[in-house]
């Protein structure tokens, strides 16, 4: 704490600010990880339409209970989020909507459907606010340290599933039918996958908040992807980025005042992404710039002769 | 003219608007670039809001134009560079543009006093209470101008583009080689779905936008193959579900906006389960029927092909079928005379006569 | 919507059949598989015999890949039965390499040529194990035997189309296996690449295993081939190249692409499965 203080910023350090951060962190490291997975297999927007989902399952938990803790409502919100998934597949699979447009229509009515439950709440709850509407931008500063401890929880086992089944989640990435032909079950893989990222979607719920949750998936993994060359470095590097992130956006949101938690990690974590795309060698924009620079230098180099008087030749 | 009455009409009216425009995005796959633009168009009103302090909706709707036109150029180049894929294009671009929107109206309320929560929900309600006064007169309730309006220029231009939009859709490269530019016809596409998605804002607000976009013609897919069916349809289902969205909302005491996206899903479930053409159920029953008929000819070649009588409980085993199976099959081949059992449990072609290898 | 709901049985599970050195590696009897009530497989009885280098031929769509799928459970099968050196395909799924189709996987995925060989050890080490020196060392042979030792640590979307078959075999070769299944391998590739791939299938023939490969010209067959089966949905023949790769059999395959004088009832109306593109319905 000193740190910031000598750099002149002014943070008030107090329980709720740890939380926050805390929380932050634990939620980018594993969007990070579990992000990079199904960026690599393009199925980044899912995870949005989980969150999106997600909406009337906390309110209906809350209708049905008339309780707020955070356990209770983040199951209601993983019961429709998979509901959602479910129907989903099941609209692409038997019509001929295409896959996307299936996305987009539960992500839309799931959570229209989610907004009619929770005004509904809020016009006949006679203590006014309910509070449920925080999960749609996110309200990190509701973050308790039983919270924490579930987070945590969570964490490490997702953690210790990618440790463990690394080998299967790789195959499953790059080349599933091969997966399949060798028997390393990519189906069952895959399952345990989509279940770890329903439970890291339901974490970012209550600190980004349904609408900006699919950023946390997608920009760390993005952003590593450019700098390394190996699965095992973009995933740690998905990680950090994503820890970076929820660290200095919820730093950086408790030095002004009036500047929301979530929006703030996702600006830096999009601001993570730019750079590395335009900055990352090899990969990156910039650098390929200069490549072709090069090589256009070098095709005229080839091409233009100086005569013995210092005069050109073309 | 009541107020029940004013919010079903500019409710129709912008269910209409929403659902011709969205017939395009969702026959050229673009239903999830639909919801990208409604999110960032956020930044657009704060932009404009910033910089004008007017709240006037031609100036909300060119820059909400603008912010999404910024919005597919952002993502068609990030995917372009081929460095990220298309879907991942989408989720980078989207949330960063509304995240800044948002921290600018958290930031700055007194510039930018938008309350944020009306323009993300809607408040269709209270549209009856802004009346357009021009001349002295009071012209009727505002909304009913501008959201008119927005119909009838999505109206004009897709009756003037129709061609160009039809063939686009279908065949870039062929609309390119017979003289239209399909980028172009891309953008100007993109550029009123974004004009209609922020005039629509005042009814559904921007989040439920996407649902009103999307979900008409989807639902119109599934009943018609025709592209002139398809939009009315897509139409009528997004002003009918506006309409019935508002007595949903008066039944149960929600918001509108709400109760629309609920009554589009309504619709879209009742389309997918009871098309004629390709609901589940009319699904179901045609592929029962013409499951039956394929194991039947399946039974009926193999045994022609073998050219001998084959023993009924070889075919079972052959075939790796349940015995109730290929009784089935048996049974309805003979049916139609295509195959005859004879004492012995074998089974042949009426009309060759062989007898069975030992 | 397959019809796998359609296949499953009572009948008990016919018990392995002795092998020795004659009997066929691959068994197909009987098969049938179709996609949404198309048939795309039509009642195939084929053996794929020991210790030869076998080429499926047909027109395209005619049901080549599909059928290759099907020995490997990668589709469901509506009708007939396929056994693998005697057994069910997964008692013995360690014997068999599967080679796809270069334009399945995302070549901009984050590995080099060395990692995508070493997948092929996966099925040896089993779950929750990580590949150890010997994989890796065996991964390396095998790099070096279709001659991409140099390229080990090059990034996979730096590679040529015919470089990135190589490693496709080279991961199948270090998969140690008995048979090698592959689809269309020789699809687009450069020169160097042909000639290094036919001469390792002929090597890994000589050692006694079997391959299958769908192969999409024609010219070659003689040359790279001992055995062949035409296909077009049905089986139109099948046995050595001398015996069965005669221009009558050629034309009664390539005769009528997609449809050997299939009998269908006239009602069959097939669904379509969503692939055609989006709007094309509706130009009218």
């Amino acid at each position: 704490m000193i740190a910031p203080a000598l750099l002149g910023f002014d943070i008030s350090w107090d329980a709720t600010l740890r939380n926050v951060i805390l929380g932050s962190l634990i939620l980018g490291l594993m969007s990070g990880v579990l992000g990079s997975f199904s960026v690599l297999r393009r199925q980044s927007l899912i995870g949005d339409t989980l969150a999106h989902a997600a909406l009337p399952g906390i309110c209906l938990a809350f209708m049905l209970s008339g309780t707020r803790t955070n356990e209770w409502l983040l199951t209601g919100g993983l019961a429709t989020g998979l509901v959602g998934i479910f129907v989903m597949m099941a609209i692409s699979r038997w019509s001929q909507v295409k896959p996307e447009t299936a996305l987009g229509i539960v992500l839309s009515v799931f959570f229209g459907f989610g907004i009619l439950l929770l005004t509904r709440i809020q016009h006949s709850n006679d203590a006014g606010q309910s509070g449920l509407d925080r999960f749609i931008f996110g309200q990190a500063a509701t973050i308790l340290p039983r919270d924490l401890v579930v987070m945590g929880i969570i964490a490490a086992i997702s953690l210790s599933v990618v440790v463990l089944l690394f080998k299967e989640l790789k195959v499953l990435s790059f080349d599933p039918d091969f997966a399949a032909a060798q028997g390393l079950r990519p189906g069952v893989t895959s399952s345990i996958l989509a279940a770890l990222i329903v439970g890291v979607v339901m974490m970012g719920l209550q600190t980004v908040g349904v609408v900006l949750m699919v950023s946390l998936l997608i920009a760390p993994a993005v952003a590593a992807r450019q700098w390394t060359r190996s699965l095992s470095s973009m995933i740690v590097l998905s990680g950090a980025f994503g820890m970076l992130s929820g660290v200095l956006g919820a730093v950086s949101s408790s030095l002004g005042d009036r500047l929301p938690t979530g929006p703030m990690i996702v600006s830096v974590a999009s601001v993570i992404v730019i750079i590395s795309i335009l900055a990352a060698p090899d990969r990156g924009i910039l650098s390929r710039i200069q490549r072709r620079r090069d090589r256009a230098r070098r095709m005229r180099d080839d091409l233009i002769q100086i005569d013995h008087q210092g005069r050109v030749i073309w | 003219m009541s107020a029940a009455l004013t919010i079903m009409i500019v409710g129709a009216l912008v269910g209409a608007s929403c659902g011709l425009v969205g017939s395009f995005l969702v026959l050229r796959r673009l239903a999830l670039l639909g919801d990208a633009i409604s999110h960032s168009v956020l930044l657009g009103i704060v932009l404009v809001f910033w910089a004008t302090g007017s709240r006037s909706p031609i100036l909300m709707a060119i820059g909400a134009g603008a912010v999404g036109i910024l919005t597919v150029a952002l993502v068609s180049w990030i995917q372009h560079t081929g460095i990220v894929k298309e879907d991942a294009a989408i989720g980078l671009v989207f949330p960063f543009l509304f995240a800044i929107g948002v921290v600018i109206v958290s930031r700055f309320p007194s510039q930018v006093h938008i309350d944020v929560d009306a323009v993300l929900y809607g408040e269709i309600a209270y549209v009856p209470l802004y009346r357009f006064e021009a001349f002295g007169w009071d012209l009727g309730t505002q909304a009913f101008w501008t959201v008119g309006t927005m119909l009838a220029i999505d109206i004009l231009f897709v009756a003037l583009l129709f061609k160009e939009l039809k063939v686009s859709s279908f065949d870039a490269g062929f609309t390119a080689a017979i003289g239209m530019s399909p980028i172009l016809i891309h953008y100007l596409l993109m550029a009123f779905v974004s004009a209609t998605t922020v005039v629509a804002f005042d009814a559904v607000g921007a989040i439920l936008v996407v649902a009103l976009l999307i979900v008409p013609a989807a639902t119109a897919q599934l009943l018609t193959q025709r592209l002139s069916h398809l939009i009315a349809i897509s139409v009528f289902i997004g002003a009918a579900s506006s309409i019935v969205g508002y007595w949903i909302a008066r039944l149960i005491d929600g918001s509108i906006a709400g109760a629309i996206a609920t009554a589009l899903g309504l619709a879209f479930i009742t389309a997918f389960m009871f098309s004629p053409s390709q609901g589940l159920i009319a699904q179901f029953a045609r592929r029962s029927r013409q499951r039956r008929d394929f194991i039947r000819d399946l039974v009926v070649a193999h045994i022609a092909a073998k050219q001998t009588p084959v023993a009924l409980n070889t075919l079972s085993e052959d075939f790796h079928w349940s015995a109730d199976m290929t009784n089935r099959a048996i049974n309805d081949a003979r049916k139609l005379d295509r195959v005859e059992l004879d004492g012995r449990g074998y089974l042949s072609i009426p009309g060759t006569s062989s007898q069975p290898n030992s | 919507m397959t019809t796998k709901s359609v296949a499953r049985p009572a009948v008990a599970p016919l018990a392995a059949s002795a092998q020795d050195s004659t009997s066929p590696v691959v068994e197909i009897r009987d098969l049938t598989v179709a996609y949404n009530e198309n048939p795309v497989v039509w009642d195939v009885d084929l053996d794929v015999e020991r210790g030869k280098v076998t080429a499926i031929v047909g027109p395209n769509g005619a049901g080549k890949s599909t059928m290759l799928k099907a020995v490997l459970g990668l589709v469901p099968i509506a009708a007939g039965h396929v056994r693998v050196f005697g057994s069910d395909l997964r008692s013995v799924r360690a014997r068999v390499a599967y080679i796809p189709q270069r334009g399945t996987v995302d070549w901009d995925f984050p590995t080099d040529a060395l990692d995508v060989v070493t997948m092929g050890r996966y099925g040896q080490i089993g779950w929750l194990r990580r590949p150890d020196k010997r994989d890796r060392q065996i991964a390396l042979e095998c790099l070096a035997k279709v001659g991409l030792s140099d390229f080990a640590k090059r990034q996979i979307s730096q590679l040529s189309g015919g470089q990135q078959q190589r490693v496709f075999l080279a991961r199948a070769l270090a998969q140690e296996a008995d048979l090698y299944l592959m689809d269309e391998p020789f699809a687009g590739v450069d020169a160097v690449t042909e000639r290094t791939i036919v001469t390792l299938l002929h090597e890994v023939r000589n050692a006694g295993k079997t391959v299958v490969a769908v192969h999409h010209d024609l010219q070659s067959v003689p040359e790279y081939f001992d055995n062949v089966g035409l296909l077009n949905v049905k089986l139109i023949a099948s046995g050595s190249v001398p015996d069965v790769f005669t221009e009558e059999n050629l034309k009664l395959t390539y005769h009528n692409a997609g449809n050997a004088g299939l009998e269908t009832s006239r009602e069959m109306q097939p669904i379509s499965n969503g692939s055609s593109t989006p709007a094309g319905a509706f130009l009218r």
